[in-house]
């Protein structure tokens, strides 16, 4: 094995081992090359969040436009307060609402927004007003039978 | 009667534990030994390539082949057990995760320890017993700086490296099996998958697995090496310990990993 | 007369056995000076004392005027550049070619440019008659052979003190001649100062200036190798001249052959 030879191939062998890791990063894991200062910050409350986790999905009519960064509790109110990051290039309504929906069978929680038909738009820091919790199919069955009782 | 018998036996497991005292110190040094790397050789960075040569390029058919093998097998697998409860789609995401976190790690480190780990034992046990160590020593060149270090870093290097492709050929094996073989949509493959995957917490986690596994497998196999008894019989013990204590060593600095990443102990 | 090395009241033990008790002996510079006795004596264990592989149990091992038990790690390294081993089985590098391994010891201590190192070690082989196999491995030569590159990479630093571990063992009539001429003519020739070990009784004779002859630890002969030949100890003599029996008596210790084979 020539001197020539024997760096070329560990050349090779590193060069396709950095390639292979660019590829789990984009390909795998979805890396976006999303920059902070892309987003901007809106916030939602919920009395319930069931089971939304952090970097849970943001989409609207289906299409992922963002993430939620943060939750935290509200200890005057007792509400969950979620902070959630949207694309510049996504103009809210400040009429929009925000529900907690499920996504598949296995359960995981993702925040879907519907646009309404106000002239003003959200900004950086708002908050959107219109919000509904988590279904929980415990509370469901207990309001089925209670107006069954009726 | 019974009595000595007793007492024997308690010497016997108080000398054995000695005994692997005295292994884990001597162990400890030779790794604080062969870190050095000190100035007064030439050409070192050609022989770290060497090494990575050896250890990595050498070991590409098998790592490559075995990524392959896991990945599909684990699409198979995962759709079988998925569509139980309707959710074949997300068989992307579960190859995707049991290989970045688990499966390539720790298979490539158990392959680098059968392969490259055995082989490096092998050859230093060889060099120790035709007294080519000793010859270095009493020419002025210390064994430790210019046969030891290259190939301990050699390994730290290549290790790793093995890992990610190992991973990469399984997530694209699995791909084939799922898309092709089990008519999963192209699509929900790579969607799912990218959802679930994060690379900080999945991708970077394994990569730091395999380097935990790197250290200690290329120094296992460097110390079975250089403490090997000259003699046939004793290089073949050490190569076996090599690779006995190496995997074993794997898996349960894997569950530790784990705990440690998954819980915070 | 200068002592390039000596050994003072050495004793040396490995596993609980005494190997080497209380041994004095001299190692005068310029000379070749033979260490015989019988296989397994404790003569490897010397050379790795002096040459600082070994640590004694007690006593001295002092080589130009420095003491080497004592030394640091680093000081034992440059000690050891002025040094050098021939190893029984010639040690080689099997994975370098003949022509590297002979210019192992310039290329790792020396700045030489390479082609000054290249002449070197052909002019090495050269002295031991191997300059045509510069490019083999060392897997493709015979034992002599190896040995003989091995003697050539011991010789490449110029060393002072060269010293042979069993060097005739094992080898054939021509090859023994060989050995034999180029021990004694390299000693003479770059003024070295040779330490031969070995249990080939004439061969090393037949160069050595002085000889010392060890057994079970101890010396139990010094001198020329005139003096020696006359000597009047019996152990001695069975040493030198290969009686069968005498005080290494024949028979493994054991009962009366008759009470063991006939019949009570």
């Amino acid at each position: 094995m020539t001197s020539k030879n024997l760096e070329i191939s560990v050349g090779a062998f590193v060069l396709a081992g950095i390639l292979a890791l660019v590829v789990l990063a984009l390909n795998v894991s979805g890396l976006s090359y999303r920059a902070d200062d892309q987003s901007y910050y809106l916030f939602a409350r919920f009395e319930n969040l069931a089971g939304l986790s952090e970097r849970a999905k943001i989409s609207l009519s289906g299409v992922t436009i963002g993430r939620v960064v943060s939750i935290t509790l509200d200890t005057e109110d007792y509400v969950a307060v979620v902070k959630m990051a949207i694309d510049k290039d996504v103009p809210l309504t400040t009429d929009t609402s925000a529900s907690i929906l499920t996504a598949g069978l296995l359960g995981e929680k993702y925040i879907g927004l519907s646009v309404g038909a106000d002239d003003e738009l959200l900004i950086n820091a708002d908050e959107i007003e219109d919000t509904q919790s988590s279904i929980v199919l415990e509370e469901l069955i207990g309001q089925f039978l209670f107006s069954r009782s009726e | 009667m019974m009595v000595k018998a007793l007492v024997n036996r308690v010497r016997f497991i108080g000398n054995g534990m000695l005994n692997i005292s005295a292994g884990v110190g001597r162990a400890a040094w030779f790794f604080i030994h062969v870190l050095s790397w000190g100035s007064g050789f030439k050409a070192p960075f050609k022989r770290l390539l060497q090494q990575v040569y050896q250890l990595g390029v050498l070991s590409l058919p098998i790592v490559l082949v075995a990524g392959l093998f896991v990945g599909m097998v684990l699409a198979l697998q995962g759709y079988h057990i998925l569509v139980g409860y309707g959710s074949q789609e997300a068989v992307g995401q579960m190859v995707a995760l049991s290989l970045l976190r688990e499966f390539g790690p720790v298979v490539t480190a158990l392959l680098f320890a059968g392969r490259a780990g055995s082989a490096l034992t092998a050859e230093i046990g060889l060099m120790k017993a035709t007294e080519q160590l000793s010859a270095m020593e009493i020419m002025g060149v210390d064994p430790f700086k210019r046969i030891m270090a290259p190939r301990l870093w050699g390994g730290v290097i290549t290790l790793p490296i093995l890992t990610v492709m190992f991973s990469v050929l399984g997530i694209y094996g699995g791909a084939f099996v799922a898309v092709e073989v089990l008519g999963i949509y192209d699509g929900s493959y790579w969607a799912n998958m990218q959802n679930s995957v994060e690379f900080n917490e999945d991708v970077v986690k394994g990569v730091v697995k395999s380097l935990v596994f790197a250290v200690v497998v290329t120094w296992l196999a460097i110390f079975h090496g250089w403490n090997a008894t000259p003699t046939s019989q004793g290089i073949s013990r050490a190569t076996t310990a090599t690779v006995v204590q190496a995997s074993l060593a794997v898996l349960a600095l894997d569950f530790i990993l784990t705990a440690v990443m998954l819980g915070g102990f | 007369m200068e002592n390039f090395a000596e050994l003072v009241d050495l004793s040396f033990s490995r596993d609980g056995r005494l190997i080497l008790d209380h041994i004095s002996l001299q190692i005068p510079k310029g000379k070749v000076t033979a260490i015989l006795g019988p296989s397994g004596t404790g003569k490897t264990t010397l050379l790795r004392l002096i040459s600082g592989q070994l640590k004694p149990d007690s006593g001295d091992v002092i080589v130009d005027g420095l003491s080497v038990p004592s030394l640091s790690r680093n000081d034992l390294f440059t000690l050891r550049k002025r040094l050098s081993l021939l190893f029984q089985t010639g040690a080689l590098f099997t994975d370098m070619s003949v022509f590297e391994n002979v210019a192992f010891s310039l290329r790792e201590h020396t700045r030489l440019p390479e082609h000054m190192i290249r002449d070197l070690v052909l002019l090495r082989l050269q002295s031991v008659g191997l300059r045509g196999a510069a490019h083999h491995m060392p897997s493709e030569l015979s034992g002599g052979m190896a040995r003989r590159v091995a003697l050539a990479r011991s010789l490449a630093l110029d060393p002072e003190l060269i010293m042979y571990d069993e060097p005739f063992t094992g080898q054939d009539p021509i090859s023994m001649a060989v050995l034999v001429k180029l021990i004694r003519n390299v000693n003479d020739l770059l003024s070295l100062t040779s330490v031969l070990v070995s249990h080939d009784v004439e061969e090393a004779l037949s160069i050595a200036d002085q000889v010392y002859v060890l057994s079970h630890g101890r010396l139990i002969g010094e001198g020329t190798p005139e003096h020696v030949r006359q000597t009047d100890s019996p152990e001695l003599k069975q040493f030198l001249f290969g009686h069968v029996d005498g005080p290494v008596s024949f028979h493994y210790p054991s009962k009366p052959l008759a009470q063991e084979v006939l019949p009570l």
